[in-house]
C-alpha cells in the first residue's frame, strides 16, 4: 500500500482514521505518549502505508485504549459469559464444559458414496453430519431432469426421493446423530425425507437434533438457488417453523445465513446486518402468523462465515449476539432467555481459498478457524485446502477435521472463557461493527422490511459493489493474497476428486425403477392434495410429508406447488 | 476514431448461481471499454448460443464453478459451429480442475481462467484475441 504523499509519516493523523480520531478523546498519559514516544519515532520510521484496513476496507487505527471504549459500560455492553448481552457467549463455562460440534460439510455423488463418507467421518471424531447437496436437488429438479444434465452428484449428493434418502443414512442413527442439511427452496421436502427415514428407524421426532437451512432469503441476497416468489417461499418456511416447533422441538428448523452473503462478496459488517435483517424478517411473518415468539425463536439459529481478518470476525460475532438479544428484548419483547441467545454454525471462508499453492489454504483455514472459536460458535466447518479446484478428496477433508481437533486439544484457547474480552481493540471493533450493523438494518427497515429491500435490489448491489471493490484492491495489490498477487512459485497440481457421469446414470437407473414399483395412483392422489393446498393457506408440511412417503419425488412435489406459487427470475445487478 | 467495441456476452450455464466473478468480470470489462451484455442465471447452452448471435457478440465469457463444464463447455461450441459461429471467441471462468482443460481447449475454447486471475489479464487476453482476428465486417 502506497504512503500518502500528503501525509507520509501519517503523523498528523495520530491514530490513523480521522473520522473516530476526530470522536477520540485521548488521556493524559496517551497524549503525552504520542507527543514524547510517537512523533519522533514515526519522523524516524514512517508506517508501511498510510491507512491500515481490514479485508472489508473498513479502517483500523493504530492503538486501541480506553480513549476508544468512551461511553461503553462492562455491566451493559460485555457483561459475564451465559448471561444477556451475551457478548463473552451464550454458556457460562463454554468450551470448558463441551467443545463446539464439529461438523464437516460432506456430499457428492449418488446417497451410497456420500453414506460411505459419512461413515467414515464418524469413525475419525467427527460428532454432527452435515449433508450437501447436489444442484438438481437444491434447485428442486430430479436426477432425470435434463437440465439436471452434468450437474448429478457434482457439488453434492443426488437426493431425488425418499428411496436415496433411506440409502444416505443406512446405519447411521438418526435418534444419536445431530444432522445439518443444506437446502433451502425445496428444504421442507428434504426435511420430509428426512423426517420419514427417522420415523422408520425408530427415532422419535421429540428427540432428534439437527439443522436445516431453510433460510430463502439469502437465497434471493446472495446464492440465488430459489424457485418460487419470495412470498410462497416464505409462507414454506413458516409452515416448517410451525410444523418443528409442534412435532420437533430439539430440531433447529432455519439457519439464518450470512455465510452465503459475504461469499458474494459482503463486507463483515453487511454479513452481519443482512443475517440479522433476515431474522428478523422471519420473526415477523412468523409472528403473523399467529405464533408466539418464545414459541418458536429458541429454535433459531444462525451461520457465520469466518473471513481471514481474524479480529473483525471476532467482533462480528461478538456483535451479533449482542444485536440479537437487544432485538429479542427490546424489538420482540421475548421473554424466554433461550429466546434471547444467538447460537450459531460457522463455516470458514471459501472464497478465501486460492486454487494457487493450495497448501498455504491449510493455514488460511486454521486462523479462521481459531477466530470462529475465540468468537464463541457453537459448531464449526474448515474447508479442506483443494476446494478452489474440486470437493475435497478424504486426504483433504480429513486434514481440515485435523485442523479443528489441534485448535481444540492443543492451542489452549478452550481453557477459558472468551480470552479477548476486555481487550481495547476487540470492544471497540465489536462497538463499531455493532454500530455498522445496526445502520443498515434501520435502512432495510425503512425500505419495508427485508423482502421489499430484496425486491429493490438493495442488499444485492450493496454486495456487487464491495465484491467489486474488494476485487479491485487485489488487482491494484492495495490487498495481498499470498501466492495469488505476491510470493509465487511454481507447483505441481494436486490429486483431486474426480465425480464422473456414472453417477447421472446410476440415478436415472434407480428413479426409473422407483417409479415402476411405486404406487402411481397412490403418488397421483398425494401429489393433487399438496397442489390443492397450495392453493389455499393451510400448513403445507403434512402434505408434503403424505407425498414423500407415497415416494413421489422431489420434482413432482415443487412441481405441485409451482402452479400456485409461479416461479421466480430475478433483475440481474451488475 | 470510431474504432468498433468489443462486445461481450457474460453467460452463467448451468444451476448454479453463484454469480460473485461473472458480475465482477461483467463490470471490470465494461470499466475497460466494452460492451458487455450479461446473461442473468441459468441459461442452457441454447440460450447462450441464440443469444451471442442475436446480440452478435465477439467473445462469450462462461462462469461455472459447480462441475459441469465439461458438458456445458462442449456443448456450447457444437451449437456455435452449427450457427456457422465457430469464430466467436468463449472463454471460461471458475472452478475448473486442470486435467480438463486439454480436452476443453480441444474443443475451441480459447482460454480457461482459473480463481486469482487478476481482471486486467482477462481484459488484455479479449483485446490481443479480438484485434488480432480479422474483423467482422
Amino acid at each position: 500500500m502506497p504512503t500518502d504523499p500528503k501525509n507520509p509519516s501519517g503523523a498528523s493523523t495520530i491514530n490513523g482514521t480521522d473520522a473516530v480520531d476526530s470522536r477520540r478523546k485521548p488521556g493524559a498519559a496517551e497524549k503525552s505518549w504520542e507527543e514524547k514516544t510517537l512523533v519522533p519515532t514515526l519522523a524516524k520510521s514512517p508506517e508501511r502505508a498510510s491507512k491500515f484496513t481490514t479485508v472489508s476496507s473498513y479502517p483500523i487505527r493504530r492503538l486501541y485504549t480506553p480513549a476508544d471504549l468512551s461511553g461503553w459500560d462492562e455491566d451493559r455492553d460485555l457483561g459475564l459469559p451465559g448471561e444477556p448481552p451475551y457478548t463473552r457467549g451464550i454458556h457460562p463455562t463454554m468450551y470448558r464444559t463441551r467443545l463446539w460440534t464439529m461438523r464437516q460439510f460432506a456430499g457428492f455423488g449418488t446417497a451410497e458414496d456420500t453414506n460411505q463418507r459419512f461413515r467414515y467421518l464418524l469413525a475419525q471424531g467427527q460428532t454432527g453430519l452435515s449433508v450437501a447437496f447436489d444442484l438438481p436437488t437444491l434447485m428442486g429438479y430430479d436426477s432425470d431432469h435434463a437440465l439436471s444434465e452434468g450437474e448429478v452428484g457434482k457439488c453434492g449428493v443426488a437426493i431425488s426421493s425418499l428411496a436415496d434418502m433411506e440409502v444416505l443414512f443406512d446405519k447411521i442413527p438418526i435418534a444419536d446423530v445431530s444432522t445439518s442439511m443444506t437446502i433451502n427452496s425445496p428444504a421442507a421436502v428434504i426435511w420430509a425425507m428426512y423426517l420419514a427415514v427417522a420415523e422408520k428407524q425408530g427415532a422419535d421426532w421429540k428427540k432428534i437434533a439437527g439443522t436445516l437451512q431453510n433460510d430463502i432469503l439469502k437465497e434471493y441476497i446472495a446464492q440465488k438457488e430459489y424457485i418460487y416468489p419470495p412470498e410462497p417461499s416464505m409462507r414454506l418456511v413458516i409452515d416448517t417453523i410451525e410444523f418443528g416447533a409442534k412435532h420437533t422441538p430439539k430440531f433447529n428448523v432455519i439457519s439464518i445465513s450470512g455465510y452465503h452473503i459475504r461469499e458474494a462478496g459482503s463486507t463483515a459488517i453487511q454479513e452481519l446486518a443482512f443475517t440479522l435483517r433476515d431474522g428478523i424478517e422471519y420473526v415477523d411473518w412468523a409472528l403473523r402468523r399467529g405464533m408466539n415468539i418464545d414459541e418458536f425463536a429458541p429454535r433459531l439459529s444462525f451461520f457465520f462465515n469466518a473471513h481471514s481478518d481474524f479480529f473483525e470476525e471476532i467482533a462480528k460475532y461478538r456483535a451479533a449476539r449482542r444485536i440479537w438479544h437487544k432485538t429479542m428484548t427490546e424489538r420482540y419483547g421475548a421473554k424466554n432467555a433461550r429466546s434471547w441467545a444467538l447460537r450459531f454454525h460457522t463455516q470458514t471462508a471459501g472464497c478465501s481459498l486460492t486454487a494457487q499453492q493450495p497448501y498455504n489454504n491449510v493455514v488460511r483455514t486454521a486462523l479462521q478457524a481459531l477466530a470462529a472459536v475465540l468468537g464463541g460458535t457453537q459448531s464449526l466447518h474448515t474447508n479442506s485446502l483443494d476446494e478452489a479446484w474440486a470437493l475435497p478428496t478424504e486426504f483433504a477433508a480429513t486434514l481440515a477435521l485435523r485442523t479443528q481437533q489441534i485448535i481444540a486439544h492443543e492451542s489452549g484457547v478452550t481453557n477459558t472463557v472468551d480470552p479477548l474480552g476486555g481487550s481495547y481493540f476487540v470492544e471497540a471493533l465489536t462497538n463499531e461493527v455493532e454500530a455498522g450493523a445496526w445502520d443498515y438494518i434501520r435502512k432495510i427497515d425503512a425500505l419495508g422490511g427485508m423482502v421489499a429491500a430484496i425486491e429493490r435490489g438493495y442488499p444485492q448491489r450493496e454486495i456487487a459493489d464491495a465484491a467489486y471493490q474488494y476485487q479491485m484492491e487485489v488487482d491494484r495489490k492495495e490487498k495481498i493474497v499470498v501466492g495469488v498477487n505476491d510470493y509465487f512459485t511454481k507447483e505441481n497440481p494436486l490429486d483431486i476428486l474426480q465425480i464422473d457421469e456414472s453417477v447421472a446414470h446410476r440415478q436415472a437407473e434407480r428413479l426409473a425403477k422407483l417409479r415402476a414399483e411405486r404406487s402411481s395412483d397412490e403418488v397421483a392422489r398425494r401429489l393433487d392434495g399438496l397442489r390443492i393446498a397450495s392453493q389455499g393457506k393451510e400448513n403445507l408440511m403434512p402434505y408434503i410429508y403424505d407425498a414423500v412417503k407415497a415416494y413421489a419425488t422431489l420434482g413432482e412435489i415443487c412441481d405441485a406447488m409451482k402452479v400456485a406459487f409461479g416461479i421466480y427470475d430475478e433483475v440481474a445487478i451488475t | 476514431m470510431s474504432e468498433k467495441r468489443i462486445r461481450v456476452l457474460i453467460a452463467k450455464p448451468g444451476l448454479d448461481g453463484h454469480d460473485r466473478g461473472a458480475k465482477i468480470i461483467a463490470r471490470a470489462l465494461r470499466d475497460a471499454g466494452m460492451e458487455v451484455i450479461y446473461t442473468g442465471l441459468r441459461q442452457t447452452p441454447e440460450m447462450i448460443a441464440s443469444a451471442a448471435a442475436q446480440e452478435d457478440v465477439d467473445v462469450i465469457g462462461l462462469s461455472i464453478l459447480s462441475g459441469a463444464h465439461n458438458t456445458l463447455g462442449p456443448r456450447l461450441m457444437e451449437l456455435l459451429r452449427e450457427k456457422g459461429m465457430g469464430d466467436v471467441c468463449v472463454v471460461i471462468g471458475g472452478i475448473i480442475p486442470e486435467a480438463d482443460i486439454p480436452a476443453l481447449k480441444k474443443v475451441g475454447i480459447a482460454e480457461i481462467f482459473l480463481p486469482g486471475t487478476p481482471t486486467q489479464a482477462i481484459v488484455d487476453f479479449i483485446r490481443s484475441r479480438i484485434s488480432a482476428a480479422p474483423s467482422k465486417a
